[in-house]
C-alpha cells in the first residue's frame, strides 16, 4: 500500500497568530518605571533625646501652613524663591574660601588635609586593635571620604554639625505643596553638587553610578562637601 | 531614449513576505520579555505631583507600593483612603503588611526594601504623615515619593 505523503501544514496563518499575540502584549505592557524623590525616614527613638541647642544662624527654617503658604526664616516666601534661599543658606559663608566670617552666617569649619590624615592614622590604629568595632569603621570611612573630597576639590569648609534645613508642615498642607518644597530643597543641594562634579569630572551628580567604585568615591566626597541635611519636624496644627 | 521600453510590460516583482513572521516573532518576544503585568488594579484615583529631582527605583522586586487617594467607588465617600496590594486598608494595617512583605523576601535583601508612596497631589498631609509614622514604627525607613518628571526650576 502506497503511503500517502505527509501533508505539510500551511504556515501562512502563523504571522496572523503572532500579530495577535504581539498586539496583546503591546497593549498590556506598562513600561512604567517608578521614579520619585527618595528619602530616609528617621528611626523612632524611644528615649527622650536631649535636643542639641542649634544656633538660629545654623537652622534654615521652612514652615508650610494649611493654606500652602510658605514661611521661611520668619518671612513669607514664594516657592520659586525657595531654592535660591536654600543655596544662599548653604553657601553664604563660603565653601572653598574664607570670604567673611559673620556671626549671622551659616557655620562652616575648615577641613585641613593634615588633620584628616592624622585622624585616619589614629582610627586605623584603633581598628587594628579592635577590628569588629563598627563605629570606628564608620568614622574611618567618613574621614577617608573627607580626604577624597580634599583630593578632588581642594580643602573646603564643612557645614557645622548643627546646620540643618528644618521643614515643618501642617496636617492640612496639600501633598503637592509638600512635594514641591521637598523638591526645591533637594534641587538646591543637587545643583550645588552638580556644580562641583561638573567642574572637576564633567558629569552631573545624578549621572554618577554608585555601582562603580570610582564614582562611588566621588559621590561620598561630594556628600561631605554638601550633605543633604533636611530634617522634618513632627507635624503640628500650625493653623493659618 | 527607448532603451527600457521593452521591459515596461514586465510586472513588478513582489517583495517577499516570508520573513515577516520572523520579524513579528522578534517583536513579540521583546514585548513578552519586557512586559510586567500590572500587579494591582488601582482602587483609588491618583494624579501624582510633578517634581524634578527624581531617582529611578533600581530593583522592582524590592519595592512595595502604598497608594493613597480618593476612592473610585463613590459609596466610600470622598475622603482619601489607603490601598495596600489589592484592597483598601486602614492605616493600622500597615505595620503587619510591611512585616508580611519582609517575610517574603530573602533575608539579605530585606534592608534594601523601598516603600513607594503613590499619593494623589490633592491629598492633605495628615494621612501621609500617619502612614509615615506607621512606617517608622515598622522600621521600614526607605521611602520614595513617587512623582512625574518635570524640568528643574531655574
Amino acid at each position: 500500500m502506497a503511503r500517502r505523503e505527509l501533508q505539510e501544514i500551511n504556515a501562512g496563518s502563523m504571522a496572523d497568530i503572532a500579530f495577535l499575540l504581539l498586539i496583546f502584549f503591546l497593549v498590556t505592557t506598562t513600561m512604567d518605571q517608578d521614579k520619585g524623590i527618595l528619602r530616609q525616614l528617621p528611626p523612632i527613638i524611644e528615649d527622650e533625646v536631649i535636643e542639641k541647642e542649634a544656633f538660629k544662624r545654623n537652622v534654615y527654617e521652612v514652615l508650610v501652613n494649611a493654606n500652602d503658604d510658605l514661611l521661611v526664616e520668619g518671612e513669607e516666601m514664594d516657592i520659586d524663591e525657595l531654592k535660591d534661599g536654600a543655596i544662599e543658606f548653604l553657601t553664604n559663608s563660603g565653601v572653598f574660601s574664607d570670604e567673611y566670617v559673620d556671626e549671622n552666617l551659616t557655620e562652616r569649619i575648615w577641613v585641613r588635609r593634615a588633620a584628616v590624615v592624622d585622624a585616619i592614622s589614629t582610627l586605623k590604629a584603633q581598628l587594628a586593635a579592635d577590628p569588629e568595632n563598627k563605629t570606628v569603621d564608620g568614622k574611618l570611612k567618613s574621614q577617608q571620604a573627607k580626604l577624597d573630597a580634599i583630593d578632588f576639590f581642594g580643602e573646603y569648609k564643612e557645614l557645622g554639625p548643627s546646620a540643618v534645613i528644618s521643614l515643618q508642615n501642617d496636617m492640612g498642607t496639600s501633598y503637592n505643596m509638600y512635594i514641591q518644597v521637598q523638591n526645591e530643597l533637594t534641587s538646591a543641594i543637587n545643583q550645588l553638587r552638580d556644580e562641583l562634579t561638573m567642574k572637576r569630572f564633567n558629569k552631573t551628580y545624578l549621572e554618577l553610578d554608585d555601582k562603580i567604585e570610582e564614582d562611588r568615591r566621588i559621590i561620598m566626597a561630594v556628600r561631605k562637601v554638601y550633605p543633604q541635611r533636611i530634617s522634618e519636624a513632627e507635624p503640628k496644627e500650625i493653623g493659618i | 531614449m527607448s532603451r527600457f521600453t521593452g521591459r515596461k510590460k514586465k510586472k513588478m516583482q513582489a517583495v517577499s513576505t516570508a520573513s515577516l513572521p520572523d520579524i513579528v516573532f522578534m517583536l513579540l518576544f521583546f514585548f513578552m520579555v519586557t512586559t510586567v503585568m500590572r500587579e494591582q488594579d488601582l482602587l483609588v484615583d491618583i494624579v501624582k505631583p510633578e517634581a524634578s529631582e527624581l531617582q529611578r527605583l533600581e530593583k522592582k522586586s524590592l519595592v512595595d507600593y502604598i497608594n493613597i487617594g480618593k476612592p473610585y467607588d463613590t459609596r466610600l465617600g470622598t475622603e482619601p483612603v489607603i490601598q495596600l496590594d489589592d484592597a483598601l486598608a486602614p492605616v493600622t494595617d500597615i505595620q503587619d503588611w510591611i512585616e508580611a512583605n519582609r517575610e517574603e523576601r530573602a533575608e539579605f535583601e530585606r534592608p534594601k526594601i523601598v516603600t513607594s508612596l503613590k499619593v494623589d497631589e490633592e491629598v492633605k498631609m495628615k494621612i501621609v504623615t500617619d502612614v509615615k509614622q506607621e512606617l517608622r514604627h515598622a522600621q521600614s525607613l526607605k521611602i520614595n515619593y513617587s512623582s512625574r518628571e518635570r524640568d528643574r526650576t531655574q
